[in-house]
C-alpha cells in the first residue's frame, strides 16, 4: 500500500531515524504500555548502534524500556512501572540494574506521568492532582539535587501545596511539565501525508507526542491520504506534529499490535528466562539484537510460522485462542 | 497495574466443610467478589482482580462495570488479558479511553468506583508498597512500582487489597508506601487532602481481613474454612484483633462453576 510516496520528505529507515532523532543523553518518551504497541523495531535499532546515557520517561514500559536497559542504553528512569504482565510481573533487566545502582529511578504513577506529558503538550509549566498525597512518591527523590542540577532537570521532583483556590488545608500535588527530546510511538497506519490512525487503547501517546520535542512514528502500515480522510474522527495525530515516520511491519514484536498481531507469548517467555541469567541475556543480545543488519532480518528471524500463530482476528484485534501459558 | 500478580500458583486445597473442594485462591476471587454492589465500576486489571469481578458480575452484580486503568471500558473479556495493555482489554468496550481518561472516571463523584489492588507489603492500615524491598536508593529487591495502584488508592470511592499472607507481607513498617490506605490511622486520610476512599477490605489466601471504622486498624473479619486464627496471627507481622472473626461462607458450587467454567475456561489465571 505504501505506493511509492516519501510521506511528504519524513519516511526514512530506522537506521537514518536514530542517527537523525537520538543523541547520547537524549530524554525519549516512549510509547505503548507493557505488552502493546512498543516501539521495538526502534529499541532494537538504538541498541544495535550502541545509543548510551538514555533518560526513558515512561508511565508504564515493558519491553521497550527492559530491552534498552539490558543492553544499557539508559542511565535514568522517570516511570511509573516496569512490568510487563504475566510475562514479568518486575521486568527482569530493569529490577536487576536498579538493584545493581546501574541505573538511577525516580518514581512517579502512570496518572501522574500521564498529567506530566499533558502538561508538557500544553506548554505549561506543572500540573496539579489529588494522587500520591503523603506517599514516598512525594516523600522520596529519587534523583538527588545534584543530579539533577547536573542533567538539567527541574530541582524537585514534585511539590505539594494547598489548594489556592479553595481552603488552606485541601493539598494538591504538583507535578513538572515533561519536555522530551523525542517521542516515539508505534502505531498501526500512517497516510502519505503524514497523518497517524492508532486502533485500539492509545494511552498516554498522543499527550506525549505533543508534548515533544520531535516525534518518530513507525507503522504497519502507509496508505494513501485520502483514504484516512474518509472518517477522520478515527485519527489521532496530524501531520505537522510527525517528524520521520518509519515504516515497520511487525515493528512492535513482541508486543501486540491490535488488528495486525497479537503479542508473542512464547517470545516473551524466552525472553524473561534469558534475562535472568548474565550469559544468557548476552547470548540473546547477540542472537536477536547486535548479529542482525535490521529490522527485516528480525522479522524473518522470528519466521512466518510463528507470525502466523500471532496474527490478529480481524473482528477481535487479537490471535483468538492462541497458546498464551 | 491493578494487581501485582506475581505469585503464579497457589493450587493448596482450602480444606472445610464445603460440598466439593476449592483452591485458595478460587476463595480469594469469591470472597472478594461479594464486595461487590449491583452498579459497581471496577478498577480491575489481571490475575484474581479479574476474576473477583467476572464472578461478581455473573453471580450478583449484573450491572458492574469492569474497567482497566488502561481506558478499556467494559470489555467482552471473551479471553482473559494477560496484562492490563492486553488487546484483549479492547474488544468489545463500550469505548477505548486514553489513560488520563480513564483516571478521570476513577475520580469521578458521580461514581462508586472501586479498585481491586495487590502489593508486595501492606501495613495494619492498609497502607501499600509495590516498588522495593529495602533501602529505597539502594533496594534489596525493586519491584514494578506503582503503576496505576497510587492513583486508584488516591481516587477510587473504596480499594480491596488482595495478599499471600505472610509476616514478610504484613509488616509494621512499608519499605516503601507507594499507594495510600488510611495513612496513620483514626481521620488522618481525610486530613491529608484525601476527600474519600481507603481500603474496604484485603482479601489473603487464608482470610479476610477489615478495618475498624474509628481507629481504621485492620482487624481479622472471616476466617477460611479449615484455617484457624492462630495460623493467621502467626503469618501477620504484627498484633491482629481476632475477636471479631467469623467462619467465612464456603464457595458455593454455583459461584464455583461459574468461576471455572465461565470466567476462566482455560485456568490462566486459577492455575
Amino acid at each position: 500500500m505504501s505506493s511509492s510516496s516519501d510521506v511528504a520528505g519524513k519516511l526514512m529507515s530506522a537506521g537514518d531515524a536514530v542517527a537523525r532523532f537520538v543523541s547520547d543523553g537524549a530524554m525519549v518518551a516512549l510509547g505503548g504500555f507493557t505488552i502493546n504497541r512498543n516501539p521495538m523495531a526502534f529499541v532494537y535499532e538504538m541498541a544495535r548502534r550502541r545509543v548510551r546515557d538514555l533518560h526513558l520517561v515512561a508511565h508504564s514500559n515493558g519491553q521497550a524500556l527492559d530491552t534498552l536497559v539490558g543492553a544499557g542504553c539508559v542511565s535514568r528512569i522517570e516511570v511509573a512501572y516496569g512490568g510487563n504482565g504475566r510475562f514479568a510481573p518486575t521486568c527482569v533487566r530493569f529490577r536487576k540494574a536498579v538493584e545493581r545502582g546501574e541505573v538511577a529511578v525516580e518514581d512517579y504513577s502512570n496518572y501522574q506521568m500521564a498529567l506530566r506529558f499533558l502538561a508538557g503538550a500544553l506548554n505549561v509549566p506543572f500540573i496539579p492532582t489529588k494522587s500520591g498525597l503523603h506517599t514516598d512518591l512525594v516523600a522520596r527523590q529519587g534523583f538527588s539535587s545534584e543530579y539533577r542540577a547536573a542533567h538539567g532537570l527541574p530541582d524537585k521532583k514534585l511539590i505539594v501545596m494547598p489548594d489556592p483556590f479553595d481552603g488552606a488545608c485541601d493539598d494538591v500535588v504538583l507535578l513538572p511539565a515533561l519536555k522530551p527530546d523525542l517521542a516515539v510511538v508505534h502505531v498501526q497506519t500512517v497516510g502519505d501525508d503524514g497523518t497517524v490512525r492508532i486502533k485500539g487503547l492509545t494511552f498516554a501517546d498522543l499527550e506525549q507526542a505533543k508534548a515533544a520535542r520531535a516525534v518518530v512514528v513507525t507503522c504497519e502500515e502507509i496508505v494513501p491520504a485520502a483514504e484516512l480522510r474518509v472518517d477522520p474522527d478515527q485519527n489521532a495525530l496530524p501531520p505537522f506534529l510527525v517528524d520521520a515516520v518509519v515504516l515497520a511491519p511487525h515493528g512492535a514484536h513482541p508486543t501486540a499490535c491490535r488488528y495486525f498481531y497479537d503479542y508473542d507469548p512464547a517470545f516473551l517467555n524466552d525472553y524473561r528466562r534469558a534475562a535472568r541469567d548474565d550469559a544468557a541475556w548476552s547470548a540473546f543480545l547477540d542472537e536477536w539484537v547486535y548479529d542482525l543488519a535490521g529490522h527485516d532480518d528480525y522479522v524473518a528471524k522470528v519466521g512466518a510460522a510463528q507470525l502466523e500463530r500471532i496474527k490478529a482476528d480481524p473482528v477481535h484485534g487479537y490471535a483468538v485462542g492462541l497458546d498464551r501459558r | 497495574m491493578a494487581v501485582n500478580d506475581d505469585h503464579a500458583t497457589s493450587a493448596a486445597t482450602v480444606a472445610g466443610a464445603a460440598a466439593q473442594p476449592f483452591t485458595s485462591r478460587e476463595m480469594m476471587a469469591i470472597a472478594a467478589g461479594r464486595f461487590v454492589s449491583d452498579g459497581d465500576i471496577l478498577f480491575a486489571g489481571t490475575g484474581v482482580a479479574l476474576l473477583a469481578a467476572g464472578c461478581a458480575k455473573r453471580v450478583h452484580a449484573p450491572r458492574a462495570v469492569v474497567f482497566v486503568e488502561t481506558g478499556g471500558i467494559d470489555p467482552a473479556l471473551d479471553e482473559i488479558p494477560l496484562a492490563v495493555a492486553d488487546p484483549r482489554v479492547m474488544d468489545g468496550t463500550c469505548i477505548n479511553a486514553g489513560i488520563i481518561e480513564a483516571f478521570s472516571y476513577i475520580a469521578s463523584p458521580r461514581l462508586h468506583t472501586i479498585a481491586f489492588l495487590g502489593a508486595a507489603q501492606i501495613d495494619r492500615y492498609g497502607n501499600l508498597n509495590s516498588t522495593c524491598i529495602g533501602d529505597y536508593e539502594h533496594p534489596a529487591v525493586r519491584f514494578s512500582g506503582s503503576g496505576g495502584a497510587c492513583d486508584a488508592a488516591s481516587l477510587a470511592s473504596a480499594f480491596i487489597v488482595f495478599m499471600q499472607h505472610g509476616r514478610r507481607k504484613f509488616v509494621e513498617r512499608l519499605d516503601y508506601l507507594t499507594s495510600p490506605g488510611w495513612l496513620e490511622g483514626g481521620q488522618h486520610r481525610r486530613e491529608a487532602g484525601f476527600g474519600r476512599g481507603g481500603p474496604l477490605a484485603v482479601v489473603t489466601d487464608l482470610c479476610v481481613l477489615r478495618f475498624d471504622e474509628t481507629t481504621h486498624e485492620m482487624y481479622l473479619a472471616e476466617r477460611y474454612p479449615g484455617v484457624t486464627d492462630e495460623q493467621i496471627a502467626e503469618n501477620t507481622g504484627f498484633a491482629l484483633d481476632v475477636s471479631r472473626a467469623v467462619d467465612a461462607v464456603p464457595p458455593t458450587a454455583e459461584e464455583l462453576r461459574i468461576l471455572r467454567d465461565e470466567v476462566d475456561p482455560q485456568r490462566l489465571i486459577l492455575d
